[in-house]
């Protein structure tokens, strides 16, 4: 992977952009960049709009390091990346509902997050009056003795809606179309104007089980742009508080694939599991999820005293106790059966998305933010990440075991090694400078970025999360080909992408 | 698994005595609610959830009461798949407009008599959603609610509460 810096440094860059550089570049150079992109010598982290300008951030070189290209498009409009490198696609569709841009040649025309029934058209950009819905035109299949399945977006189960449209060939999908944005909640236009602190109350709620990563990932960013240092120990708290995130949704999340493969026992025993650590968060931070616990400048809370015995406890009764459910995962013939070979993600479409988290680690992709654009206090802990290849069901609940223990271990080191003091850094009030930040945390789910613009005094004026699903979702399509049917939830629910953090 | 099944039977069960009911929530019950349903239902309920656009915080913490330690089966209380089949939705989030018709037609899909529980602070009024191009702003604005379960997201014991006073209005006895 080559460095985006060398193409990018004859631009100028933003001066208050923190800590990794934006460039604002020309129509030439964004061509460059969707080339590199597609030739696989960089990768897309994110691209969203502004007002009037679309930004882009890739990730390349050795090691790996972040930068942000920024496009002016006075006319409206802007050369498609998603023409060359279909990652980009999502994001510009978006890009046009929210504000109104267009990449002028796009492939994909059809909105997106804008269903067509919001109060206003383009509501980040120029706001339109809203127009009539028209039906959305779901892709065609062709082919003797095919048949349509639509699913949702009320889904049968507890959980998010979204509308699956499948085509299938007797039991045998030939295809699915995703549609999203039913959770669309203008998260972003809510932030632009808010103060800090409502942001950040905005910036845990983007998807509930990733409060503590989206927080730490507004946080970073927020600080970045303020130029202040939270203190050491809230630093060591945010990773502690993650890795209990991660390791809560990991339990849940094993249990209920496996449940999925009709093998009950490991969800009632995974769950009472997750139970315990979400009891230990409330005991520890004063929420089960953990919610609003980081804060922009720190944390708002400090670990309770008692904190230190109850995790040690938690540990240990985890590491008592998962063992033999992953024995009995192995052992069970019926389970592999349903989980090996089924919804199998290439490696190739997982380096093409950047696909984060354990969806491209289970497909061979070696990416963690903790550990390859590495922020405190990852620099100090001593982990592994796990990664296979074979891209199936089974190797996305290994590699999910893998983190458990992983999570676990560095559980036991921040309590071990994290320092004493203050854990909230005052933010400058009504005299704050503006600024821009920039960051990339690791949340159960993949890499997640947030990027922010403040405006002088505290505000936001512009923000954006960038959730790890954007670039998972895509790849669920790819993976259930093939599948059948009723595999889906289970190929689904191995994924476990968000869609309020997608849709936001 | 002989093992893991052995270690079930012989150990004390995890599940833990349900709540008392809080006054608070009870109260919310309308009175729409508690009249002329008595035993309808012979003690039971099917409960639909419908996420009309949460973050799926509260969606967790609903999940969670299957779990073991509180075990909403034993109320007679179970989420089913589909409207058609339940007594009770139970809505959370703000309502985005791109969820309101969905929200619509499952209610109009729930045969009568049916309860509309609203769960989470989004769904009282939008929370920190309210006002913005894309949710409506409370599910009362939709369809009827009979009763809101408070929090952000409501903690499983909160969730219960609520929905156990929802049970005692709907079959008189308790
Ligand atoms: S009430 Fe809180 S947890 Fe529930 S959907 Fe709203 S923001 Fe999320």
């Amino acid at each position: 992977m080559t460095n985006a810096t060398p193409i990018l440094g004859a631009f100028p860059a933003a001066p208050d952009h923190m800590p990794w550089p934006r460039r604002v570049v020309d129509e030439a150079i964004w061509r460059v960049l969707s080339a590199r992109l597609s030739a696989g010598e960089l990768s897309l982290l994110g691209l969203w709009g502004d007002a009037g300008m679309v930004h882009m951030a890739v990730l390349g070189g050795d090691p790996v390091a972040v930068t942000v290209a920024s496009l002016a498009c006075p006319d409206g409009h802007f050369p498609s990346v998603g023409r060359e490198h279909p990652p980009a696609i999502r994001f510009e569709r978006a890009i046009r509902d929210l504000f109104g841009l267009e990449a002028s040649d796009a492939l994909d025309r059809r909105p997106w997050l804008d269903h067509g029934v919001w109060s206003a058209r383009t509501p980040l950009g120029r706001p339109g009056a809203p127009e009539a819905p028209t039906p959305y035109a779901f892709l065609t299949s062709v082919g003797e003795g095919l048949h349509q399945i639509p699913v949702g977006p009320v889904h049968a189960g507890i959980i998010e809606p979204g509308h699956f449209r499948f085509t299938a060939a007797g039991e045998t999908v030939v295809r699915l179309e995703e549609r999203l944005g039913y959770t669309h909640k203008g998260v972003e236009a809510l932030m632009a104007g808010a103060p800090i602190d409502r942001a950040a109350m905005l910036a845990a709620r983007c998807s509930g089980d990733s409060t503590v990563a989206s927080s730490i990932a507004f946080a970073r960013a927020v600080e970045a742009a303020l130029r202040v240092a939270p203190p050491p120990r809230a630093v060591w708290l945010r990773a502690l508080a993650a890795e209990l995130e991660r390791v809560a949704n990991h339990l849940g999340d094993i249990g209920a694939i496996c449940n999925d493969a009709a093998f009950a026992v490991m969800l009632a025993h995974c769950s009472v599991l997750r139970e315990r650590v979400l009891r230990a968060a409330a005991n520890c931070f004063g929420h089960r999820l953990m919610m609003d616990a980081v804060a922009p400048g720190g944390m708002s809370v400090d670990l309770a005293a008692d904190g230190p015995k109850l995790l040690h406890e938690l540990v240990a009764t985890i590491r008592r106790t998962l063992p033999p459910l992953v024995e009995l995962y192995d052992d069970t013939a019926s389970l592999q059966d349903r989980t090996v070979g089924t919804g199998i993600l290439k490696p190739e479409l997982a380096r093409q998305f950047a696909c984060g988290g354990f969806v491209g680690r289970a497909s061979g992709r070696s990416f963690d933010a903790r550990r390859d654009l590495v922020y405190p206090p990852y620099d100090r802990l001593r982990f592994e990440v796990p990664v296979r290849r074979e891209g199936d069901v089974d190797a996305r609940v290994r590699v999910r075991i893998a983190e458990v223990e992983e999570s676990l271990t560095m559980i036991v080191q921040i309590l071990a090694e994290m320092p004493s003091g203050a854990v909230l850094a005052d933010l400058p009030g009504a005299d704050a400078p503006g600024g821009e930040g920039i960051a990339v945390v690791e949340g159960f789910r993949g890499d997640i970025l947030a990027w922010v613009r403040l405006a002088p005094g505290g505000i936001v004026d512009r923000a954006h999360l960038r959730d790890p699903s954007w670039l998972q979702w895509p790849l669920l399509e790819a993976a259930i080909e093939g599948n059948i049917v009723a595999d889906f939830p289970l190929c689904n629910k191995s994924f476990n992408c968000s869609y309020s953090g997608h849709d936001l | 698994m002989r093992k893991i099944l052995l270690e079930g039977l012989l150990r004390r069960p995890l599940t833990e005595p349900p709540p008392a009911a809080a006054d608070a929530e009870t109260a919310e019950l309308s009175l729409r609610l508690k009249q002329g349903i008595d035993r309808v239902f012979g003690g039971s309920l099917a409960i639909r959830l419908v996420d009309a656009g949460s973050c799926n915080g509260c969606e967790l913490e609903i999940h969670a009461l299957n779990n073991p330690f509180y075990d909403l089966e034993r109320f007679g209380l179970k989420f089913v798949a589909s409207p058609r089949h339940a007594d009770v939705l139970l809505v959370t989030g703000p309502v985005t407009r791109n969820m309101r018709e969905a929200l619509e037609r499952t209610h109009a899909a729930t045969p009568s008599p049916k309860w509309v529980v609203a769960a989470g602070a989004c769904a009282l009024d939008g929370g920190l959603y309210a006002g913005g191009h894309a949710c409506v702003g409370g599910v009362s604005e939709v369809i009827p609610v009979d009763l809101h379960i408070p929090g952000c997201p409501p903690t499983p014991t909160m969730l219960l509460r609520g929905l156990l006073a929802l049970m005692a209005a709907c079959d008189g006895r308790r």
